[in-house]
């Protein structure tokens, strides 16, 4: 095979030449040994030698060397440094021989390198030279100049700074002529240079572009479409527009073509009667043209360009069409469905129209097509679609690869969860949807369902009984316990159960549903989240029992001694009780009734069955719900056992009802949604100055991050800190925080207490002092006020209220007129010592027992609530913020204590975020027991944080 | 010396809309060309951007690992980073192209058809050894047609035989 342009002009040494291995001996010797190990051997061995005959004086010798070395370095075979192609190649460009000047040329285009820049100057002589007219003759001349061009626009020569100020002007005669290497070449240059390229270049590329030589003025075009490229600013290329729009009428390159109309995409934007002036033009080439490229060009430049102009707009939605009903090529069905998809909403009926083939295309084989279906499906979903849509996208997920699988569970996750469910419309749907996303089979998208389970649960009241359904559902199949991906959703559905227990049919399946032994596969989070959901479950059985207890006729004392004599019966013991045989007849007989004192019995000792090993669990988070959890369950059997020895004790019913109900007002609080902006929502209080320019603030925050969080995340603040170590992120914490109020004290509210308290910060979640029966602060606090959703008096399917944060008020009619205020402790506590001297009058009974001072100082105004709030007092919240904020904010954990005492039962104070608020659940457990009148009449909410 | 080279097939069937564009000298904004046999070896790489060696060894990998799996009925395009490759096989050789991600898909793809039938012209029926052999020449046709990342010349006549 012919191969090198030998043919040396100047006489060769005569052994160099002789001996040397042309590029095709080198190609076949690499070819000769295959493997990895001989291709690198037969490198080295020709690198060296390229090494040697690079240096020959001889020109044919090395340009025969440097060839080889462009191929080695090019292809990648050997790491050829761009100096030792560089230098060679700037050597023979002086050469007078073509054939080692295009050598030379390509391996100088191909090795010139930014990084090799230092070299050019040593070439711009030669290009300089190259470029003006010569004694030679005019072909020969004309191929000089030809590759000079081609070096002058490759980019590396074009990103050399200094080369456009010396070779411009060599430039102009070119572009003169017309030459579109010239026109390349000088658009390159003034990208790269414009400051010193565009007074020399500019005019005489915009004088090509009226050029009668098609090649030129196509060459143009194509220049000023790079030039005009985003992120340039397209302005300056307006006055071009009358030579753009005759090339638009008069050319028959649909090269140029596409290229202009790419340019007036740009344009005419800018300058509306443009648009008007070219839309018919467009149209006639969009009705005319054959060619599918330039087909496309112009329906992409009518739908982003001229989208006012209707009429241009229907054809080529009607050309777009067209192209996605081409069944034999992929290429024009995808961009059919890209052009549609860049239409606006204002065409979405007309989208609509052709919406089986773009369901059709959801099956199709390739990824692009089937993304671009399903955009374009997301973009079609209104309200009264959804159902249909979402329905018919989720039997499409049985049939999708798992990667474009989950690609539509999470659009439709996000098209429905969209600004809080705005298109859902019946809730009841989309839970049994959500629980049906989770149970398809690829479904890896566990962490937002299991996120929208919770947060429907919180904010639409009446979803709640088909949610506690689904979650049923969920998670009595042991199957789905063996998924990981499902255990976000497994988790929220056992807090959905354990939150929303009062709507569930049989607790007692729920209990052994959320025992079964498969829930050892689950991770740790999520089990501490199971026992917490057992352990509402049983404490709600535990009232509604002692409920119906005092409701019946009977004397509570007499039940009672049925309870003891039930006991005595089945008292082979605790012990027997305990043994599996008497679960399984517990379980057949207890199914009537999950109330009964049968029923009651069989859980406790399932608990104790299955939870009891778990206190020696290591893992923090189990052991310590599995202990409160045993704990109570304890607490209760010791009362029934005192019951059973002293039947005339009259003491004891008591005792118990109390300590169920004691237990039931933990968990009666009922939780709901935060804003993210609720910080925003605490009016700035008159008198407060505040600094227009917040600059010396940047200070305190690029020192170091422990700035007090306003968000209402209470992280360790080690985590934000670059050095931490995280098991002191506690005691960090809280000394540095100190430390950083030492020091930016300017910035600090005024406690009139010295720092270095460490607890002296307002936990997020504090209860308050604030139950106090304040309504004097609605009418000012108007802004934080959140009231819910009224329930529907209607049973038709009509919307249920959703509730949404930031938007002003919502009717609450769940919520008793005498609700009293509860404040966020936090923005309560901010906005007392803002206000000052307003807070006695906005507070009168906390007036009395709180100053100012003790607002922010966290024991006393956990006195004060537990002052006010009985049986509600508040935890040290170190301890548990410490551990809940560890934890995944979705869980949304309530943690207990222990029921170490009678009465009293601290809540543990979630630092998570959800500023805790249950009072509306209040009236709705206690249907069928008494409320302890401790507890305040529920409360209406008022919520800075919301 | 290897037997069996993959013939390059003359035409493709949908020619006629190729054509149609063909008639005079067009540009293009084109990052890189690549041509890549199916074992990912690189025979052809221009780049049309500066990039690092480590960096063009990254792209050629990649872009490899892109097309080569790709079903016929598949779609000739292909999101790359933040671009778009055009790619056409041919018998075991991908030809591929890196674009703006809003330039014209079809646009390129009869580019590389052209270049192909360049090719097949020169070396009266193409094959991957002539590639491989004739590297130098692939390259000064290359660089007749593509300049800068423009394509300069689309008529075959001024291209083959220059006056």
């Amino acid at each position: 095979m012919a191969s090198t342009p030998a043919a040396p002009a100047v006489a060769p040494s005569l052994v160099d030449t002789l001996f040397q291995r042309s590029l095709n001996d080198l190609v076949k010797s690499l070819r000769a040994d295959p493997s990895a190990a001989g291709e690198a051997v037969a490198v080295a061995r020709a690198l060296s030698e390229i090494h040697r005959e690079i240096r020959a004086p001889d020109a044919a010798t090395k340009s025969v060397a440097l060839q080889k070395l462009t191929y080695l370095s090019s292809l990648h075979f050997a790491p050829v440094g761009t100096h030792l192609l560089a230098f060679p190649a700037i050597e023979l460009l002086a050469s007078p021989h073509l054939p080692h000047k295009r050598l030379a040329y390509l391996a100088a285009s191909l090795s010139l390198h930014p990084a090799s820049l230092s070299l050019l100057p040593l070439a711009t002589h030669q290009l300089h030279k190259d470029l003006s007219p010569s004694s030679a003759g005019a072909a020969h001349q004309q191929h000089l100049s030809a590759l000079a061009l081609q070096l002058l626009a490759s980019p590396a020569a074009a990103a050399a700074p200094d080369l456009p100020v010396h070779l411009a002007h060599d430039l102009v005669p070119h572009l003169a002529r017309g030459s579109p290497r010239a026109i390349a070449a000088a658009a390159r240059v003034i990208a790269a240079s414009p400051s010193a390229a565009v007074p020399v270049l500019f005019k005489p590329l915009a004088a090509c572009l009226a050029s009668p030589d098609p090649r030129a003025s196509t060459a143009a075009a194509a220049a000023f479409c790079d030039l005009s490229a985003p992120p340039a600013d397209a302005t300056p290329f307006l006055p071009l527009a009358p030579d753009l729009y005759n090339l638009l009428t008069t050319s028959r390159s649909n090269w140029a073509l596409i290229k202009v109309l790419k340019v007036f995409a740009r344009l005419a934007p800018l300058e509306p009667r443009l648009a008007a002036r070219i839309v018919d033009p467009v149209c006639q080439l969009l009705t005319r043209s054959s060619a599918m490229s330039l087909t496309f060009e112009c329906i992409r430049t009518v739908l982003t360009a001229l989208p006012a102009h209707d009429a241009a707009v229907r054809l080529a939605i009607g050309k777009a069409k067209e192209f996605v009903a081409a069944d034999d090529d992929p290429n024009l069905r995808y961009l059919g469905l890209l052009a549609l998809g860049l239409l606006g909403p204002a065409y979405a009926s007309t989208v609509n129209d052709c919406r089986d083939a773009i369901v059709k295309s959801l099956g199709d084989a390739d990824t692009n097509i089937r993304q671009e279906a399903l955009h374009l499906i997301m973009g079609m979903v209104n309200e009264n679609n959804i159902m249909d849509i979402a329905g018919m996208l989720i039997s499409h997920v049985a049939k999708s690869d798992p990667e474009f699988a989950n690609d539509i569970l999470g659009a439709v996750l996000a098209a429905c969860g969209h600004n809080v469910y705005e298109m859902v419309v019946d809730f009841d749907w989309y839970v049994s949807l959500l629980a049906d996303m989770a149970r398809t089979l690829l479904c890896a998208q566990g962490d937002e369902i299991g996120r929208q389970l919770v947060d429907v649960g919180l904010r639409v009241r009446d979803a709640r009984p088909e949610l506690v359904r689904s979650a049923r559902t969920l998670l009595i199949d042991p199957a789905l316990l063996g998924n990981h991906f499902l255990f976000p959703v497994l988790s929220a559905a056992a807090w959905v159960s354990g939150e929303y227990v009062d709507l569930t049919k049989d607790p007692v399946e729920l209990v052994e549903a959320l025992l079964q032994p498969r829930t050892s596969l689950l991770p740790i989070s999520v089990r501490a989240v199971y026992i917490h959901a057992v352990f509402k479950v049983i404490t709600w059985c535990f009232s509604v029992y002692v409920g119906r207890l005092g409701d019946s006729g009977m004397a509570v004392d007499v039940m009672f001694d049925r309870l003891a004599a039930d006991q005595t019966v089945g008292s082979e013991s605790n012990v027997a009780l305990v043994s599996g045989e008497e679960q399984d007849i517990g379980a057949s007989t207890v199914r009537k009734d999950p109330f009964s004192h049968e029923s009651i019995l069989y859980m406790i000792n399932l608990i104790q069955t299955t939870v009891g090993p778990l206190i020696n669990c290591n893992e923090v988070e189990v052991q310590e719900r599995a202990l409160n959890l045993i704990g109570f369950v304890h607490l209760v059997r010791e009362i029934q056992e005192l019951n059973k020895r002293n039947v005339a004790d009259g003491d004891k019913p008591s005792r118990l009802e109390e300590l169920v109900k004691t237990m039931q007002t933990v968990f009666c609080q009922e939780l709901g949604p935060v804003s993210v902006n609720a910080q925003m929502k605490v009016a700035t209080p008159d008198g407060l100055i505040l600094n227009e320019n917040l600059v010396e603030l940047a200070g305190i925050v690029s020192e170091d991050d422990t700035t007090p969080s306003t968000s209402i995340f209470f992280y360790p603040c080690s985590r934000h800190s670059a050095d931490t170590r995280d098991e002191l992120a506690v005691s960090i914490d809280s000394s540095s925080l100190s430390e950083h109020r030492k020091r930016h004290g300017l910035f600090y509210l005024q406690t009139g207490k010295t720092e270095d308290e460490p607890n002296d910060y307002p936990q997020a979640n504090d209860s308050l002092p604030s139950s106090s029966n304040n309504s004097v602060n609605d009418d000012k606090l108007k802004t934080a006020e959140l009231v819910f959703a009224g329930k529907k008096s209607t049973a038709t399917k009509s919307r249920p209220k959703v509730v949404k944060l930031d938007t002003e008020d919502f009717l609450s009619s769940m919520m008793p007129s005498a609700n009293v205020p509860k404040e966020d402790p936090l923005s309560g506590a901010l906005r007392d010592v803002l206000l000052g001297s307003d807070a006695k009058a906005l507070s009168s009974q906390r007036a009395s027992d709180i100053n100012l001072e003790g607002m922010l100082n966290k024991t006393s105004s956990n006195e004060s609530s537990s002052q006010q709030i009985e049986n509600l007092g508040s935890h040290p919240a170190s301890r548990s913020s410490s551990r809940t904020s560890k934890q995944q904010n979705h869980d949304k954990e309530k943690g207990t204590n222990p029921p170490e005492s009678d009465g009293k039962e601290p809540r543990k104070h979630r630092s998570s975020g959800r500023s805790g608020h249950r009072q509306g659940k209040h009236k709705h457990r206690e249907k069928s027991s008494t409320q302890p009148d401790t507890i305040p009449q529920a409360p209406v909410i008022q919520d800075f944080l919301l | 010396m290897v037997t069996n080279p993959h013939r390059l097939p003359q035409y493709f069937l949908d020619s006629f809309l190729f054509l149609t564009l063909v008639r005079s000298a067009s540009p293009v904004q084109i990052r890189f060309i690549l041509l890549q046999n199916r074992q990912g070896k690189t025979r052809l790489a221009r780049y049309y951007v500066p990039l690092e060696d480590s960096e063009k060894h990254k792209v050629e990998y990649e872009v490899h690992r892109l097309v080569v799996n790709r079903d016929p009925k598949f779609t000739n395009f292909v999101e790359f980073r933040t671009h778009k490759v055009i790619y056409r096989r041919y018998a075991g050789l991908f030809f591929s192209l890196c674009v703006d991600i809003t330039d014209n898909e079809l646009a390129y793809l009869e580019c590389i058809h052209l270049f192909v039938e360049i090719l097949d012209h020169f070396f009266s029926n193409v094959c991957e050894l002539d590639l491989v052999f004739n590297f130098h020449k692939v390259y000064l046709i290359l660089d007749e047609f593509i300049l800068a990342g423009e394509l300069q010349e689309t008529s075959k006549r001024v291209l083959l035989f220059p006056s």
